[in-house]
């Protein structure tokens, strides 16, 4: 092996492939039979965070960045003149394998620079993920990107052997591609993404009649969406992403605050800061669709196009439905104490089993990790409660960030100043 | 008041607890042998491992408290806390008294409190599943050194056997002085005295030279895949604390 000839591959193609944001290494389960190497138990692991914070689960690279495409929010894109780089097949298994044996990582994500076509690239990918899978045992996790335009037969094939497909949709709107992305269409991305989903349906059925029917795409799909390259307000990413999730049947969508790559007109200065409180936000949005039970209207409205950078979602709802609070703990449903700021899914869970056994009070609460300083205003125990209903909501928000401070106190005010 | 001591075993604190029902031990107090002893104890017992005593006790304490109430009670022992045995029989006292399943009864703070032993010992058996950095060996045995929080080995052994089934490895607690090590076939607990004095430079020798390759690659690849605009130290050390640094490849420099 070359050793500085691949570091070289591995320091640019590496480099390329980290805006993309996804890491996740969960959703998959792969027994290790015949003594292989590895497995997946379909909870992912990080092995270590790089010093932005961001998880490390897998070895993250494209195979290379040559692109024919020119997308201007994409450090890749064809007109930018940078160093390119390309991997063997060869070359980013013994990678893959020799970082796994270390314990250094969960498994590959395999992304690409588009060179000659779709299915040309697409076939590369899929090459890498079959060689490890069959000829060297290998039960770790694989993501492989699917590439825009690729055909069924070979999205087939990279269903067989990935455990998650992904592929990024980047701008939250056709009209924010157009402008960008002139070579792409959201058709194209848009057409594999429904096969795959489609495929995890039938495998489903199939599934159901033979046990041994073969895997396909396990961990599901996921996407990611840019934020701040282009002019979409809150509302209209939040609604993409709900309608990805409902319609596709995605496992995650991820958000990518924009990081300036290039010096373009069309996009944020140079010099403009990664819009990462909102990033934050939008996350919090998220996750509040998805397990707390949220519906993307409550969130926002077109009225409030736009997430509060200085509370979090769940409390900006909050603060505009004072009328359902409070509750009281020792009787409300579930789904009412998940809304409560400050209560998270396993405070929530531990209170729902705590209360049969006993009367509530404000100490069991915080021992069982409520955050009271957001929670006291929004419940009551039996009759007593904080009572600040007095305040309007401008105020009780104003009154609880009085009495709490925020890690991001500084970055949103540099944003605000910005805006 | 009654001071009993055990020998650190899961076996033995079941042992122990068997004794205070024995002998109707009220004011009682369980702790692992080789604690220093305050002088409030007026009577001390060192237990000694029964493994039918532990048995009897196992199945009473399976039927009160579930297959969840013994794993909460084996991690809690796990964090070797100061007080841990404390809750415990709190716990065991209240489920037996109640004869309810009371594990769940998060308005208690001693099963609130041994439910977050567990959650704690937890997390550190995940970091260490994490965190475990093999390097390879001249002998072609995968080799890692960690010095957990807690004790962990006992419930990561199971993991890496899963995985890693085709390379010898051996993982070893520099806190606890012992490791697992796994031949192919089974996982075995092992004792070891390493020679402190022996230099750097023959402990280098001992590695495959392709080891080194690996951990330059795996260096250029942690630093390359952090994106500098978005630097973010707070977070990086709440995932990482500072003191697991010491045997993690990508914040060692070679």
């Amino acid at each position: 092996m070359n050793f500085d000839r691949i570091t070289e591959k591995l320091e640019i193609l590496a480099d390329a492939a980290k805006y993309d944001v996804s890491c996740s290494s969960s959703g998959a389960k792969r027994v290790n039979k015949n003594k292989g190497l590895g497995n997946s138990t379909g909870m992912g692991i990080c092995h270590s965070y790089t010093e932005d914070g961001r998880c490390v689960s897998l070895l993250k690279i494209l195979l290379t960045n040559y692109c024919i495409y020119d997308c201007a929010y994409c450090i890749t894109r064809k007109s930018n003149d940078i160093k390119r780089a390309a991997f063997t097949v060869q070359e980013v298994v013994d990678l893959t394998i020799n970082f796994y044996r270390r314990n250094y990582i969960e498994g590959l994500f395999l992304s690409s620079g588009i060179f000659k076509d779709a299915d040309f690239t697409m076939e590369r990918l899929v090459a890498v993920a079959k060689k490890l899978r069959l000829e060297h045992n290998f039960n770790g996790y694989i993501h492989l990107k699917s590439i825009p335009g690729a055909s069924d037969e070979i999205m087939k094939e990279a269903a067989l052997y990935a455990d998650r497909l992904s592929i990024n949709l980047e701008l939250p709107t056709e009209e924010g591609l157009k402008l960008l992305a002139p070579d792409k269409n959201r058709e194209d991305m848009i057409k594999p993404m429904e096969y795959i989903k489609n495929g995890i349906i039938l495998h489903k059925e199939e599934q159901k009649l033979f046990k041994t029917a073969p895997r396909f795409a396990p961990a599901g799909q996921s996407t990611q969406l840019i934020i701040g390259a282009t002019q979409e307000n809150d509302l209209q990413i939040i609604q993409t992403a709900d309608d990805f999730y409902k319609n596709y049947h995605l496992k995650r969508v991820y958000y990518s605050g924009y990081v300036p790559v290039a010096d373009d007109s069309r996009l944020p200065s140079l010099q403009s800061n990664v819009p990462m409180v909102r990033e934050n936000r939008l996350y919090q949005a998220d996750w509040l669709m998805r397990f707390y039970g949220f519906k993307a209207h409550e969130i926002l409205d077109p009225l409030n196009p736009f997430l509060d950078l200085d509370v979090d979602p769940k409390l900006g709802w909050a603060l505009r439905n004072q009328n359902l609070f409070p509750i009281d703990v020792q009787k409300a449903d579930l789904q009412m104490i998940l809304r409560v700021p400050g209560i998270g899914l396993k405070s929530a869970w531990k209170i729902i089993n705590g209360r049969k056994f006993n009367k509530l009070n404000a100490e069991h609460l915080k021992s069982m990790g409520v955050s009271l300083n957001k929670a006291q205003y929004f419940i009551a125990f039996g009759t007593k409660f904080n009572n600040l209903k007095m305040l309007n909501s401008s105020f009780l928000k104003e009154y609880i960030l009085s009495k709490a401070k925020s890690k991001y106190q500084q970055q949103y005010n540099q944003q605000l100043v910005l805006f | 008041m009654n001071l009993l001591t055990y020998d650190h075993s899961f076996e033995g604190f079941l042992t122990a607890i068997f004794e205070i029902y024995e002998y109707k031990l009220n004011a009682v107090e369980v702790r692992r042998e080789g604690f220093p002893v305050p002088g409030l104890f007026t009577n001390l017992r060192k237990v000694v491992t029964d493994t039918q005593k532990a048995d009897r006790v196992f199945v009473k304490l399976k039927s009160a408290l579930g297959e969840l109430g013994l794993h909460r009670i084996f991690y809690t022992l796990l964090s070797e806390d100061e007080d841990c045995e404390k809750h415990l029989l709190n716990v065991i006292r209240y489920a037996l008294k109640t004869g309810d399943n009371i594990i769940s009864d998060f308005s208690h703070p001693s099963v609130l409190k041994i439910f977050q032993y567990a959650q704690m010992v937890g997390r550190e058996k995940h970091r260490m599943e994490a965190f475990v950095r093999f390097k390879l060996a001249s002998d072609e045995i995968y080799f890692a050194e960690i010095e957990p929080d807690f004790n962990v080995l006992p419930i990561i052994a199971k993991h890496f056997k899963n995985r890693y089934q085709d390379q010898k490895w051996l993982i070893f607690d520099n806190k606890r002085h012992y490791g697992i090590f796994y031949d192919l076939n089974t996982v075995e607990f092992i004792e070891m005295k390493f020679n402190t004095n022996q230099s750097d430079q023959e402990g280098l020798e001992s590695l495959k030279k392709d080891e080194f390759i690996y951990q330059k690659l795996w260096q250029t690849y942690f630093t390359k895949t952090n994106i500098k605009a978005r630097k973010n130290t707070r977070l990086h050390m709440q995932h990482v604390p500072k003191r697991y640094w010491k045997y993690l490849t990508e914040k060692l420099i070679v």
